[in-house]
């Protein structure tokens, strides 16, 4: 059963930063992948995802680097107080050593300063959270910032790059975050990039191409088996929220805001549909930014909601994909900072922590 | 579990397919409109409907809808 309660914590604030350049799946490149199930017009009616921020320059940490930048800016931050740095990516600058490590120095955090990486995808923002919430619930470290999100390694039509920051603190007396999570590892293939890895380190059959589903992809492009991804999604997700609800005795009706993981349109229409939630409370990015995975649900947020936080709010949050892997969390905010979105030049990528 | 009702569940996930289409022998991998995404609006009906999880490989396996129906019905 794993359900998690944190007190004691709160989000203090939000911001977001994406490519400024923006692809149009109405007329998507040859290297981006094009469905083969759909035509570019049907592909946006089914799928929702009109537009999406791509780089071939940014890496994730770029994003969550100048995200986190306007973030300290705008919370009056001193960088000496922020205790701890979790960066949650399946797009690390390298194999080794963790990106966190990198972004602790660039961000110019004390060297007393927590710092990990996380190695999921959709689900990451809320195991990030948990993660967050672990190390502050204490007091002990009083200032953390959770960056999360994905670059570079994800080109097809469903996928944005966007990389997030959450500032999260300790606050005695709050009601801090209730969480649910979920893994089930027989579902490892249903996302997957075969090579690079370990199990099967890179080599020249890693660049062989090969037909997935109609698509021409090598074997350190990210796959995909859409059927069962998205069975997996609208089956799992609602059943979470439902679980989260059931166990801490919430009616998960009352929140303000269920925010989904942007997955597509179709999927998250039928998620709200069986949660019985009202549209106006589930709110999408994903026509601009499509799938940006564990930046998808803070991206929402800053995005969508920027104006709408005044106050208390509570929200529901669940992500879920790759892995296979879920989770759910309910928190409130009060007077939430929440940044204007970052559009990132792509001579803004790092050139210090390169070799 | 009724038959036609199935049949009509099925066929209320399309939006651009003519309902007369849908019979129990209609192999709906062969559906111009038919993609994961029917698919995945398929089992979110069955799972509302039926109190049924589909997985991937029940609706890969399943030829036509009859097919699918009794896949269904085994898993009630």
């Amino acid at each position: 059963m794993a359900f998690l309660e944190f007190k004691n914590v709160r989000i203090v604030g939000l911001s977001a930063g994406v490519p400024r350049n923006i692809e149009n799946n109405l007329h998507p490149t040859q290297d981006q992948g094009i469905s083969s199930e759909y035509s570019p017009e049907s592909f946006v009616e089914m799928t929702g995802v009109m537009e999406r921020r791509v780089s071939y320059e940014l890496t994730t940490s770029d994003l969550c680097y100048a995200a986190a930048e306007r973030l300290i800016a705008d919370l009056k931050w001193e960088r000496s107080e922020i205790d701890a740095l979790v960066f949650v990516s399946q797009t690390a600058d390298y194999l080794l050593p963790a990106t966190a490590c990198i972004l602790q120095d660039r961000l110019g955090l004390s060297k007393e300063c927590y710092a990990e990486d996380v190695s999921l995808g959709c689900s990451g923002w809320v195991y990030g959270l948990s993660n967050v919430a672990s190390l502050l619930a204490t007091g002990s470290l009083k200032k953390a910032l959770l960056l999360c999100g994905d670059a570079k390694g994800n080109l097809n039509q469903f996928f944005g790059h966007a990389g997030t920051a959450t500032a999260i603190e300790y606050a005695g007396e709050e009601e801090g975050m209730k969480f649910h999570f979920g893994t089930d590892g027989s579902g490892f293939d249903a996302i997957i990039t075969p090579d690079g890895g370990s199990r099967n380190q890179v080599s020249l059959r890693s660049f062989e191409l090969e037909d997935i589903n109609g698509i021409q992809m090598d074997r350190m492009q990210s796959r995909t088996k859409s059927m069962d991804f998205f069975l997996f999604g609208v089956i799992t997700a609602p059943k979470s929220v439902k679980r989260l609800a059931e166990h801490f005795g919430l009616n998960y009706q009352d929140a303000d805001y269920l925010v989904l993981h942007q997955a597509n349109m179709k999927m998250n229409n039928k998620i709200a549909q069986k949660l019985k939630m009202q549209a106006e409370k589930v709110p999408s990015s994903m026509y601009y930014f499509g799938n940006t995975s564990s930046a998808s649900i803070p991206l929402t947020i800053v995005t969508q909601l920027k104006d709408k936080c005044k106050g208390k709010t509570k929200f529901i949050c669940c992500g879920f994909g790759v892995g296979l892997s879920w989770g759910t969390v309910a928190f409130e905010t009060r007077d939430i900072v929440i940044s204007d979105l970052v559009e990132v030049d792509d001579d803004a990528k790092d050139k210090k922590y390169v070799v | 579990m009724e038959l036609t009702k199935f049949i009509e569940n099925f066929a209320g996930e399309f939006d651009h397919t003519d309902a007369s289409v849908f019979t129990a022998d209609t192999v709906y991998h062969n559906l111009d409109e038919w993609s994961s995404l029917i698919a995945m609006c398929i089992a979110s009906m069955v799972e509302d409907e039926y109190d049924v999880v589909l997985k991937g490989d029940d609706i890969r396996n399943a030829r036509t809808i009859g097919d699918l129906f009794n896949t269904v019905k085994a898993k009630m």
